[in-house]
C-alpha cells in the first residue's frame, strides 16, 4: 500500500500521456482507438479514486508526497503532492476526460488518432498542475496545457478556429509571461524551485529583498491567472475560444483549465502572498463582482449556446475568485465546491451543447426553438443541469454559491449582497436561453425530425447529472476533506489580521 | 425524550411518487400513473394524520434529526424537522387540500398528453412544500422554498408549447428569484451575527435580544429582507405580477400551488419568524402595510377582469395581502386561520372553475358562459360555497378568520380596519359579478362557438354541444371542499383555533385582544363587515343579473380610469420599460458590443496589429498554417526553458 501511495501521483499524472504514446504506437482502426483511449482515461479515473479512499481526512498538509531530486542545477525537485483542495481537481479532470472521449466517439471523423493523443496528452497537462509541488514543474505544465487545447481548437474546431486558437494561445502565453518572472525572481533569491521551501522562507522572512518585490511578484502570479480564470476584463478570450472549439475541448477549457486559475490563486497568491493578497482584495472583488454581474448580463443576450455558457462561466468563476479573496472560511470552501460543481454542470453543459452541435451543425439559439418535443430525454437533461447551474438547492451549484456570497457578507456586506444579485441574474438567462432553444412549438421543420439522445450520449451525460445532485444532497463528501485544507490556507491570514489588531 | 415519527417520510413519499412517474411514466398506462401518484400523495396524508393523532403525546417543539448537510468550519447546517401547532396546521392543508387535488387531477387531465408528466412535477411539488413546512432551519426552508418554485415553473409551464405559458413560467420564476435575493441576504445576517440557521437556536437567542423600536437595527433589517421573500413568494406588492400569469398553468395547479398551498409560504414563513418579527416592530409595520395595500390594490384589478382564472387570481393576491395584514399586526393566528380557510375555499374556486371551463370545452372568457347553473348544478353549488365563503358570509368559513383579521386590525390601527372592510366589499363585488356572469342569465356560449370563436386553451375538451357536468371524479373533491368551506371556520369560534395556536405564538397577544375590544365594538365591526358583505352581493346582482347593461356605461362614464384597472395599472408594461427593456438593451448594445467588443477586444487586437507591423516572425506565427504555428510553440518553449535554466546557473 506504500507503495501505491507514494507512486500513486505518479502514476495518475502520467498515465495518460503513457497511454497516448501508445496509441501512437499501436492501433490503427477508428474504433480501436477510441476504445483504448476511454479505457486509458477511465483506468485513470479509477486509480485517482485510490487518493480519496485512502486520504488523512484530518491532515492539512500535502499528501502521498513524492520529492525526488531530478536536475541539481537548476535545482529542479521531482515533488508532487496534493491536498483537499488540488485532489479535488485532479479528480475531476479524471471524471471528465472519459466523458470527453464519449462524446467525441462520433464527432472526430478525421485524424481521429491526433485527436485522442491530444487529449491524453492535455489531462497529463492538466493533472500535473495540480499535482506539481515544484514550480518549475508547475510551470511546465502550465505551459503544456496550451499546445494540447491550442492544437484541438486549431485543428477539430469550427469556423474562425485558427483566430480563437491563437487568440487562446497569445493571451493565456503572455500572461504566463509575467509569472514566470515572478518564479525567476523566487528562484533566484531562494535557491530553490519547491513551493514548500519557498513558503517557509517567506514566512519565516528569510527572502532577501522580498518586501519590496513582493507587490510585483505578487501581480506577476495574479496576471496569468486571473487571464486563465478569466477574471474581466481579461475574458475575452474564453467565448471565442469555446465557440470555435470541439466539445471536448469546451468541455474540459470550461470544466478544468479555468479551474487552474483559481486553483493558482488560492495556492500561489494567497499561500505565497497573504498580506498582498489583503491588501489588493479589495479591487480583486471588485473584479469579480463586475464579472459575475457582466457576465451574465451579456450572456443573457447571447444569440449563439456556446457563447452563452461561456460567459455564465465568466459570472459563475467570479465567484469563485470573490469567495477566495474573502479570507473567510465558507467563502474559500464555497469556492472550490464553485469549482467542482461549474466544472460538472459547465462540462455537461458543453456536452449538451455539442450533442445539438453533431445533429444541426449551428450553434444559433434562432436555429432551434421547441426542441423539447421532438427531443424530450435531451430537454430533460438539459433542464436538469441548467437547474444545477441555477443554483437549485440539492443540486450541486447552490452549495457552493451559498457558502461564497455567506463568506464574501461575513467579509463585507456589499460584496455578499452584490454577489447575490447573481441568483436572479443566472435565472434570467439560463431560462431564458432555455426558453428559446426548447419551449413553443417547433419553428423550424425540419427540427421536427431530430434524433433523441442515443445511448451512448445518455452514458456521457448521466455520470455528470448523478454527480450533481450526489454534490447537492451530500456535500459534506467533498467539503469535509476540503475544509481542513482551507483552514491551513487561511492560517497565515488570521496571523496577518491578528498582527494588525495587535498594531 | 419523544420518540421518533419519522418525519422525513412524509416529504420524502411523495419523491418517490415523482420518481417512478418521472423515469418510467411513459411506459405506464394512466391508471397505474394516476395509482402511483395518488398512493404516495395520499401515504403523506396519512403520515400527517398519524402526526396529529400522535400529537397530544409529543413534547413541543418536536424536532428530529436527520443528519449533516453542509458543514463549513464551525458553521453546520442539518437536515432537520420541526414540530409544532404551526407545522401541523400546514402539514394537514398541504397533505390534505394536495390530496383532493390530486385525485380531481386525475379527470381533469386525463384527455391531455404528458398525463404522466404532470403527476410526478405535481408529487415533486408536494416533496418541496412539504420540506419547506417541516423544515428546523432556514437553509432546508429554502430548499422547499426554491423547489416550490421549480415546480410552479414546470407547472405554469406544462404546455409548454405555447409561448405565453413558457413565458409565465420563466416570469414566474424570476420574480420569485428576486424575493429569493432578499430571503438570501436575510440568511447571511442570520449567519454573520448568529452563527446558525436552526430555528430553536435562532429564536432563543433572539429572543434575549431587546427588541428595536427605533430606526433599522439588525433584526429589523433581518425582517425586511425576509418579507422581500416572503412578497416573492406570496405575490405580495410589489412583486406580484407573476401570479396573474401563472394561471397559463393547468387549473388543478393554479388550484393547489397558486392559491391554496405555495403561496401561502411566504405567510407561513413570516408567521415561522415571528420572534424576529416580534423584536423588530419597524419591519412588522411594513408588513401589515404591504398587506393591506396589496389587499386593496388586487381586489380593485378584479372588478374588472373577464377571464375567470384572472379573478381568481387577483383575489388570491388579495387575499394573502389580508393574511399579511393579520401577521403584520402580530395577530399570526388570524393570519394562519384564514391561510386555513383560504386553502378550503380559493382551492374549490379554482377546482369548480375548473369544472366550468372543462364543462364549456376550454373558455375561460366569462362573457362566454352565463346560465351555466343548469346545465352543471354541482358545481354550481360547491361553487356557491365557495364564493359566499370568501366573501364573508356567516357561517360560512371565510367570515369567521376574515372577521378575526379585522377585529385585530382595528384595534391596531383602524385604517387598516378601514381598508380591509372596502376591500371585503370589493371581494364580495367581483365575486358576486363572477358568480353571476357565470351561473345566472343565458348561456352565452353557443353565439360565441357558432363565430367560429376558438377555445382559450387548446388542448383537449373540444367538439362540444351543450356544456356538462364533470365525472365523479373531479366532483368528490369540490363537494369535500365545499364541506369544508362551509364548516371549516367553525373552529375557530371562541378562539379555539387561536388556543391551540398559542404555544407557537404566545397566549399573551390572544388575551390582550380579546379583551382590548369590547364585545360591543366586536359585534359592531362584524357587523359592519357583514353589511359590506351584503352590499358586494347587492351591486353584482342588480349590475349583472338585473340590469346587465349598466356595467358598459359605467365603465364607458369612467373612461381612462376603467381603462386603467382593466390594463392592470399598466404594471407590467411599466415593468418592461423599466427594467426589461433598458436591461437587455443595455446588455446588447453597451455591455456586448460596447465594452466586450469595442474597447476591451478592440485594444487587445489593436495591440496585435502593432506587433504585426513590428515584425514579420509575428505575421507568419498566425499564418493559420498549423504546422508552422506547432513549430514556433515547440521554439518558444525552448527558449523559455533555456532562459530559465541559463537564470538558474546564474
Amino acid at each position: 500500500m506504500n507503495i501505491l501511495n507514494t507512486h500513486i501521483l505518479t502514476l495518475v499524472t502520467f498515465i495518460p500521456a503513457a497511454g497516448g504514446l501508445l496509441l501512437l504506437l499501436v492501433p490503427r482502426r477508428d474504433r480501436d482507438i477510441r476504445i483504448f483511449s476511454l479505457i486509458v482515461s477511465l483506468l485513470t479515473f479509477g486509480l485517482s479514486l485510490h487518493l480519496v479512499a485512502r486520504v488523512h481526512r484530518m491532515l492539512p498538509g500535502f499528501q502521498y508526497e513524492i520529492d525526488r531530486a531530478w536536475i541539481s542545477t537548476p535545482n529542479i525537485h521531482y515533488h508532487m503532492g496534493v491536498d483537499g483542495i488540488s485532489m479535488w481537481l485532479v479528480l475531476l479532470t479524471t471524471f471528465l476526460t472519459p466523458l470527453c472521449v464519449l462524446i467525441s466517439w462520433n464527432s472526430i471523423h478525421e485524424r481521429v488518432k491526433e485527436f485522442f493523443i491530444l487529449l491524453l496528452v492535455l489531462e497529463t497537462a492538466l493533472i500535473g498542475v495540480f499535482t506539481s509541488l515544484d514550480l518549475f514543474l508547475f510551470y511546465f505544465f502550465w505551459e503544456s496545457t496550451l499546445i494540447p487545447m491550442a492544437l484541438l481548437i486549431g485543428i477539430y474546431g469550427h469556423g474562425r478556429k485558427v483566430y480563437a486558437a491563437v487568440k487562446f494561445f497569445l493571451y493565456t502565453m503572455v500572461a504566463s509571461v509575467f509569472m514566470l518572472a515572478a518564479v525567476i525572481w523566487l528562484y533566484a533569491h531562494v535557491g530553490s524551485f519547491d513551493f514548500v521551501t519557498i513558503q517557509n522562507a517567506i514566512r519565516t522572512g528569510q527572502v532577501e529583498g522580498f518586501s519590496t518585490a513582493a507587490p510585483w511578484l505578487f501581480i506577476g502570479f495574479f496576471l496569468a491567472f486571473a487571464v486563465k480564470v478569466p477574471l474581466f476584463p481579461f475574458h475575452t478570450w474564453l467565448p471565442d475560444a469555446h465557440v470555435e472549439a470541439p466539445t471536448a475541448g469546451s468541455v474540459l477549457l470550461a470544466g478544468v483549465l479555468l479551474k487552474m486559475g483559481t486553483y493558482g490563486l488560492l495556492r500561489f497568491n494567497l499561500g505565497l502572498f497573504p498580506e498582498q493578497s489583503r491588501h489588493n482584495a479589495p479591487w480583486i472583488c471588485t473584479l469579480a463582482l463586475v464579472g459575475i454581474v457582466y457576465g451574465a448580463l451579456v450572456a443573457m443576450v447571447q444569440p449563439n449556446l456556446k457563447r452563452v455558457i461561456a460567459y455564465s462561466s465568466v459570472s459563475h468563476l467570479g465567484f469563485v475568485v470573490l469567495g477566495i479573496f474573502s479570507f473567510t472560511q465558507a467563502g474559500l470552501n464555497g469556492a472550490m465546491f464553485v469549482m467542482l460543481a461549474h466544472g460538472i454542470s459547465t462540462g455537461a453543459l458543453f456536452m449538451l451543447a455539442g450533442i445539438i452541435f453533431e445533429r444541426k451543425h449551428s450553434y444559433e439559439i434562432a436555429d432551434m426553438g421547441g426542441l423539447a418535443t421532438p427531443m424530450p430525454k435531451y430537454a430533460t437533461f438539459f433542464l436538469f443541469i441548467t437547474l444545477a447551474s441555477v443554483g437549485l438547492p440539492l443540486l450541486n451549484g447552490f452549495v457552493g454559491e451559498f457558502l461564497v456570497l455567506s463568506g464574501a457578507f461575513q467579509a463585507n456586506p456589499w460584496y455578499g449582497t452584490i454577489g447575490a444579485t447573481g441568483v436572479i441574474w443566472s435565472a434570467c438567462y439560463l431560462l431564458w436561453m432555455y426558453q428559446r432553444v426548447f419551449f413553443g412549438k417547433v419553428t423550424h421543420p425540419e427540427n421536427s425530425t431530430l434524433a433523441d439522445l442515443s445511448a451512448r450520449e445518455q452514458l456521457a451525460l448521466w455520470p455528470t447529472a448523478v454527480a450533481a445532485l450526489v454534490m447537492g444532497v451530500a456535500p459534506l463528501l467533498w467539503l469535509n476533506i476540503i475544509d481542513p485544507a482551507v483552514q491551513a490556507a487561511l492560517t497565515p491570514f488570521a496571523q496577518v489580521a491578528s498582527k494588525v489588531v495587535g498594531q | 425524550m419523544t420518540p421518533s415519527l419519522h418525519l422525513w417520510l412524509i416529504p420524502i413519499l411523495p419523491l418517490i411518487g415523482a420518481a417512478i412517474n418521472g423515469f418510467f411514466g411513459r411506459r405506464l398506462s394512466r391508471q397505474t400513473v394516476s395509482a402511483v401518484a395518488l398512493t404516495f400523495c395520499g401515504a403523506a396524508f396519512l403520515m400527517g394524520l398519524y402526526v396529529a393523532a400522535r400529537f397530544p403525546s409529543l413534547e413541543l417543539p418536536h424536532a428530529e434529526y436527520l443528519g449533516h448537510w453542509i458543514r463549513s468550519g464551525n458553521f453546520m447546517v442539518n437536515f432537520e424537522f420541526y414540530l409544532d401547532q404551526l407545522t401541523l396546521v400546514m402539514l394537514l392543508v398541504v397533505t390534505g387540500v394536495g390530496f383532493l387535488i390530486h385525485i380531481y387531477s386525475v379527470g381533469y387531465m386525463w384527455e391531455e398528453g404528458g398525463f404522466y408528466r404532470f403527476f410526478s412535477y405535481l408529487n415533486l411539488f408536494m416533496f418541496f412544500m412539504l420540506t419547506l413546512v417541516l423544515a428546523g432551519n432556514y437553509l432546508q426552508m429554502f430548499i422547499g422554498w426554491e423547489g416550490v418554485g421549480l415546480a410552479s415553473y414546470l407547472l405554469i409551464g406544462f404546455w409548454f408549447t405555447k409561448d405565453s405559458a413558457a413565458s409565465a413560467g420563466k416570469k414566474a420564476f424570476i420574480v420569485n428569484r428576486i424575493g429569493d435575493f432578499g430571503f438570501l441576504i436575510a440568511l447571511f445576517l442570520l449567519i454573520k451575527h448568529f452563527g446558525s440557521l436552526n430555528f430553536s437556536q435562532l429564536f432563543s437567542s433572539i429572543a434575549q435580544q431587546p427588541a428595536e423600536t427605533a430606526g433599522v437595527g439588525l433584526l429589523t433589517s433581518i425582517g425586511l429582507l425576509l418579507m422581500v421573500g416572503a412578497a416573492g413568494k406570496s405575490a405580495q406588492i410589489p412583486l406580484y405580477v407573476w401570479l396573474p400569469d401563472a394561471m397559463e398553468g393547468p387549473t388543478p395547479v393554479s388550484a393547489l400551488i397558486h392559491a391554496a398551498t405555495m403561496v401561502t409560504a411566504g405567510v407561513y414563513m413570516v408567521a415561522r419568524s415571528h420572534v424576529i418579527f416580534g423584536h423588530a416592530p419597524n419591519a412588522l409595520t411594513v408588513v401589515a402595510i404591504i398587506g393591506t395595500l396589496t389587499a386593496l390594490f388586487a381586489a380593485t384589478i378584479g372588478i374588472a377582469q373577464t377571464d375567470i382564472k384572472k379573478v381568481l387570481a387577483y383575489s388570491t393576491v388579495s387575499q394573502l395581502g389580508y393574511m399579511f395584514m393579520a401577521c403584520g399586526v402580530a395577530a399570526y393566528s388570524a393570519g394562519i386561520f384564514h391561510l386555513m380557510t383560504h386553502a378550503f375555499f380559493k382551492g374549490l374556486l379554482f377546482l369548480a372553475a375548473g369544472s366550468v371551463i372543462h364543462a364549456v370545452g376550454g373558455e375561460q372568457d366569462m362573457r362566454k358562459m352565463g346560465g351555466l347553473r343548469q346545465y352543471i348544478p354541482w358545481t354550481f353549488m360547491t361553487m356557491t360555497a365557495a364564493t359566499f365563503a370568501i366573501a364573508g358570509f356567516p357561517p360560512f368559513a371565510g367570515f369567521f378568520s376574515k372577521d378575526e383579521i379585522l377585529a385585530r386590525a382595528y384595534e391596531a390601527n383602524p385604517a387598516y380596519w378601514f381598508i380591509g372592510v372596502t376591500t371585503a366589499f370589493i371581494t364580495s363585488f367581483y365575486m358576486f359579478r363572477l358568480w353571476f356572469m357565470t351561473f345566472f342569465g343565458d348561456y352565452r356560449g353557443r353565439e360565441a362557438a357558432e363565430h367560429g370563436h376558438a377555445p382559450a386553451h387548446g388542448h383537449g375538451h373540444g367538439g362540444h354541444g351543450d356544456p356538462h357536468e364533470s365525472p365523479m371524479i373531479m366532483l368528490v373533491p369540490l363537494m369535500i371542499l365545499a364541506v369544508l368551506s362551509v364548516i371549516g371556520g367553525w373552529v375557530g369560534i371562541g378562539g379555539r383555533f387561536e388556543h391551540f395556536l398559542s404555544p407557537v405564538f404566545g397566549e399573551g397577544a390572544t388575551a390582550v385582544a380579546t379583551e382590548a375590544l369590547s364585545r360591543s365594538t366586536e359585534i359592531t365591526l362584524m357587523v359592519i363587515s357583514v353589511v359590506a358583505a351584503v352590499l358586494g352581493f347587492y351591486l353584482a346582482y342588480v349590475l349583472y343579473l338585473k340590469r346587465p347593461e349598466l356595467p358598459q356605461k359605467i365603465a364607458d362614464s369612467l373612461g381612462g380610469l376603467y381603462q386603467a384597472v382593466v390594463n392592470k395599472y399598466y404594471v407590467d408594461e411599466i415593468y418592461g420599460d423599466l427594467f426589461v427593456k433598458p436591461l437587455v438593451d443595455g446588455s446588447t448594445r453597451i455591455l456586448w458590443h460596447g465594452v466586450d467588443q469595442g474597447v476591451i477586444d478592440a485594444a487587445i487586437n489593436d495591440t496585435a496589429d502593432g506587433a504585426r507591423h513590428v515584425s514579420d516572425s509575428a505575421r507568419q506565427m498566425q499564418s493559420g498554417n498549423v504546422r508552422s504555428y506547432a513549430g514556433w510553440v515547440a521554439v518558444g518553449a525552448a527558449v523559455i526553458i533555456a532562459y530559465m535554466i541559463w537564470m538558474g546557473v546564474r
